[in-house]
């Protein structure tokens, strides 16, 4: 294996060794001289503490013991990271990390479901209990409301419940809207990141067993895990290429006006009630608008390469998607006009009991509405069928022909990030959301032993309540349709894709609009007796559809993968390890 | 050209109402697009000059030679059977019918008659080839219309018949394993069983192409009433094998000229009918392909089955040492593409004095300019694909 080589390294390895050597030492001597500074202005600070506390003194204390702790941390892990460097490689690629990083992955998430409703419970619960004089906000970590408490009260309170100091005042930041602000945004721009790399990987799996293939393998050792990153990396060193008889400027600025708005629609798509970076009451037309200006990127991309087959692609995407639009829009007014609102997190809210209170089986015209949508975002994501933007087969690679290296990373960033979006509203105005499908009875009941509370508050969180877990779940189900259908179906031509929209979407969720608002009328203004009799037959007749859906589709699964051997043929079972 | 445009636009200062536009000054410009020769839809290193008016071509020219390897003039510097190396680089997709034809062509000129079994093994691998070359086609047609999983189905089975070529002569691609005199070497032992089970195989993978590409909704929208060949225009340019089958004609050297006695096999020659649209449509003459698939499939049966009692010796020695009377011979064999011919001229030596090639991809590319007007750039790679050249024998 080629050992990377760094400038600065030295070539002898017994220079580097003794080098090493010398960090190591330096490290842990920092590492410890932090330890004691903490641990001396600790003991220095706390006394008195317990009985009176200033406010100067709380930043002091955070400042003083804390910085020098996390120095500490720094400097201990730095000796560790030295010491470890030459078997972090080896050990990444052990056929048993990533299994055993996966059921981390697991135990780690059932940790944080569990982490979080403590939180959340105990938040609620100091808020819940009036406080002094003080007029309490509800729902601390959730609207994004400040809660106008004194640190003195929130001290007492949190005394009240942890015993430790030092545990009372790492909460007291969670109170500031600016921390909250901050997680919440290193969490979004991790999951933006996340999803492309983990997507691109999937669908090339994916790809590959529908394909009779294996897909990445080599890369990582388990099923080519750490494929998606060295490919990032691999494009990161790439050539920086700007066409010499293009537009400079436009082509720089292109890739990141598709890449921005993906990520700025993640600001207000929630995750669960909670996981909300803003709340806003208008958040499915701020969606709506971010994934708008995605198609300006394109015709600049298509515009600045100085390239036939780019400017092919820029047009085909533009009126492909201004016009799918119109459609799309329309099919997500149904669930809007049945809830009565455009905060997505209320319209979630009114599916929150199972299956049967979703959306999509609400009445016959949001089942429509749901398909429209779906098939309207296709084709807004240029997801195959309607691929043609970047259709190889016929115009190289479209808009992004000319576009290479860490430019051409962020246009499949931003598509990444939008085929989530999509399936994300799908999700939570037709799908329930972070909601369960099981009705809300079903959820356990908390309290008990700790370890009983542990598994009730776990499984409501994944499975039987609510959570961003079950959101997560749902959308990627989506998203995996999506990929499903790229690797089905040819592509169609530009002529139909504008026949599809113009002749066929367009009326159809023109006259879904219409029914739908005449059924709301009949159903909640009128009440007339049998309207409401044929609402409830027509509700029931969809959720018996839904039911027949899902277990056929899990059959069907079910008898392929039995029976695979005799469907793909002996043959090929015998030649190939993917078929 | 371009004083003519910047005069014809319209005057910005001008206040112009609305009587004062002219419809001229509205027009949209025409575009020239070189689509190859490095395209991943033109197969090769075809390139095809589009004139264009927006997604309207309204003319495709395809220009060629860009594999040109003097292939014919070797062949007048060599003998025969050493020239069979270079016929299987003209058309690689099928380089045992390409050397079957050559070799067959030198054969007959000599007047060399051959062993039963080594026409049979010749007409097994023919088949074959035949079959690997349609789905190659099939699948690469798949892909121009953006289905990627078809490609990959077609070259699995692809595969296995490339190891069954394999366990034969040793080569995956340019097999020379037909020779002047019969075929290199005889059969390795159990190969026709594999080959057989082969078959059982592949059998029902035909349908489920039928299912999953050729009877697909877009996949019909995208070539049904594209590309059209009256029968007419296919006998006027000169086409041959499935794209002139795909116009209706019925016309099959397999069936009209009987050298390799296809005349004891049990087949149909399989023509379009228009199915899905017009007679001729690029769908016509994608699915002639699969149906031949069907025949061959049946040919080779027919053939495995008379295989091992069929007598003599699988290679003559005297194709080493033949030579060429002075006197000349063109003949033809259907390919996968087509009837590919070859002339020759020999003047009493081993080395003939003249070698020629018609190339059935050659012919049958000269109908693109006529076919490729008026469509969508997108129908371009739709017409391409179904015509189903290979540049190696366009440009040989």
């Amino acid at each position: 294996m080629a050992q990377i080589t760094l400038p600065w390294t030295p070539k002898d390895p017994e220079k580097l060794r003794a080098y090493r050597a010398k960090a190591v030492k330096l490290l842990f001597g920092l590492a410890l001289l932090q330890l004691l500074t903490a641990g001396a202005l600790y003991t220095v600070f706390s006394i008195g503490v317990p009985a009176r506390i200033e406010d100067w003194k709380v930043i002091v204390v955070v400042l003083g013991v804390l910085g020098p702790a996390a120095g500490f941390g720094a400097c201990f892990l730095g000796g560790l990271a030295v010491i470890l460097y030459r078997q972090i490689g080896a050990f990444l690629r052990l056929p048993w990390v990533a299994f055993v990083l996966f059921c981390g992955g697991v135990v780690g998430a059932c940790l944080l479901v569990w982490a979080h409703a403590l939180l959340f419970d105990f938040t609620k619960h100091m808020l819940e209990k009036p406080i002094g004089t003080t007029e309490v906000a509800t729902d601390l970590l959730g609207s994004g409301l400040v809660a106008p408490l004194t640190v003195r009260e929130i001290y007492s309170e949190i005394r009240s419940v942890i015993p430790q100091p030092l545990a009372a005042y790492l909460l007291w930041p969670l109170q500031f809207d600016l921390v909250r602000d901050l997680v919440a945004l290193a969490g979004i721009i991790g999951f933006v990141s996340i999803v492309p790399v983990f997507g691109i990987w999937w669908e090339r799996k994916v790809a590959g067993r529908i394909q009779s293939r294996l897909g990445p393998m080599r890369v990582g050792g388990w099923h080519g895990w750490l494929q998606s990153p060295a490919d990032g990396l691999k494009l990161i060193f790439k050539e920086d290429f700007i066409p010499p008889e293009g537009d400079r400027i436009l082509f720089r600025l292109a890739p990141y006006l598709t890449f921005v708005p993906a990520i700025c629609a993640f600001i207000a798509l929630p995750f669960a009630g909670a996981y909300v970076f803003r709340d806003l009451d208008v958040a499915l037309l701020f969606i709506l608008a971010m994934l708008g200006i995605e198609v300006v990127g394109v015709i600049l991309a298509g515009w600045a390469s100085n390239n036939k087959w780019s400017v092919y692609g820029a047009m085909r995407e533009a009126c492909q998607m201004v016009s799918y639009e119109i459609p799309m829009g329309m099919s997500l007014l149904i669930p809007v006009m049945t809830v009565g609102t455009l905060r997505l997190t209320a319209i979630a809210d009114a599916q929150g009991d199972g299956f049967h209170s979703w959306l999509l089986f609400r009445n016959p015209f949001c089942f429509v509405a749901f398909f429209c949508y779906y098939v309207a975002a296709l084709a807004s994501c240029k997801r195959a069928p309607f691929d043609l933007p970047e259709s190889e087969s016929e115009l190289v690679a479209g808009f992004h022909t000319e576009y290479s290296g860490f430019r051409w990373s962020l246009f499949f960033f931003g598509e990444y990030a939008a085929m989530f979006i999509v399936s994300g509203l799908a999700v939570i105005l037709f799908l329930g959301g972070w909601k369960s499908p099981f009705p809300e009875s079903w959820a356990l009941q908390t309290g008990g032993p700790w370890y009983q509370d542990f598994v009730a508050r776990v499984l409501n969180g994944m499975l039987l309540k609510e959570g961003p877990i079950l959101f997560i779940l749902k959308a990627a189900f989506l998203y995996y349709v999506q990929l499903w259908v790229r690797w089905t179906l040819p592509r169609i031509r530009i002529d139909q894709v504008l026949y599809g929209c113009v002749q066929v979407l367009l009326p159809l969720t023109m006259l879904v609009l219409l029914g739908n608002t005449f059924w709301i009328l009949a159903t909640k203004h009128l009440e007339l007796g049998w309207v409401d009799t044929l609402d409830t037959i027509f509700h029931a007749a969809l959720v018996i559809l839904g039911y027949i859906l899902v277990i056929g589709m899990i059959a069907i699964a079910a008898y392929g993968y039995m029976n695979r051997r005799r469907l793909v043929g002996t043959l090929a079972v015998d030649h190939l390890p993917g078929a | 050209m371009t004083e003519l445009v910047l005069e014809s636009r319209p005057d910005i200062n001008a206040d112009l109402t609305a009587d004062q536009i002219r419809l001229e000054d509205l027009q949209t410009e025409e575009m020239l697009v070189n689509m190859g020769p490095q395209h991943p839809a033109t197969h090769g290193v075809l390139r095809v000059v589009l004139r264009t008016d927006g997604e309207m071509v309204l003319e495709a020219v395809p220009h060629i030679g860009y594999l040109h390897r003097c292939a014919e003039k070797i062949g007048e510097n060599v003998a025969p059977y050493q020239y069979i190396p270079y016929t299987d680089r003209m058309d690689y997709l099928a380089g045992m019918n390409d050397n079957l034809a050559f070799a067959l062509a030198a054969e007959k000129l000599a007047g060399m008659e051959l062993s039963r079994r080594a026409q049979l093994i010749r007409v097994v691998f023919a088949e074959l080839n035949r079959i690997a070359s349609h789905l190659v086609s099939m699948g690469t047609y798949g892909l121009d219309m953006g289905a990627f999983t078809p490609f990959l189905y077609a070259f699995r089975e692809r595969e296995m018949i490339l190891d069954l070529f394999e366990a034969a002569c040793g080569a995956r691609l340019t097999y020379s394993y037909i020779t002047v005199g019969g075929v290199t070497q005889d059969l390795p032992e159990r190969w026709i069983d594999v080959c057989s089970e082969f078959l059982d195989y592949f059998e029902p993978k035909i349908d489920e192409y039928n299912n999953l590409l050729s009877f697909n909704h877009i996949f019909v929208k995208r070539t049904a009433n594209v590309g059209v060949i009256t029968p007419e225009d296919a006998l006027a340019f000169g086409l041959t094998g499935p794209v002139l089958r795909g116009s209706g004609i019925r016309w099959d050297l397999r069936k009209a000229q009987n050298d390799l006695g296809y005349d004891e096999f049990e087949f149909d020659v399989p023509i379009g009918e228009g199915l899905k649209g017009t007679l001729g449509d690029c769908w016509d003459r994608y699915y002639v392909r699969i149906l031949e698939m069907k025949q061959s499939v049946r040919i080779l049966r027919q053939a495995l089955a008379r295989l091992p009692d069929a007598p003599g010796d699988a290679y003559d020695k005297r194709g080493k040492t033949m030579k060429l009377p002075a006197d000349e011979i063109y003949y033809e064999l259907e390919n996968p593409r087509g009837q590919l011919g070859f002339y020759i001229q020999g003047n009493g030596s081993t080395i003939p004095a003249r070698v020629k090639a018609r190339g059935p991809s050659f012919c049958n590319l000269s109908v693109l300019t006529h076919i490729g007007t008026n469509c969508l750039l997108a129908d371009i790679a739709a017409i391409v694909g179904s015509i189903d050249v290979v540049m190696g024998e366009v440009d040989r």
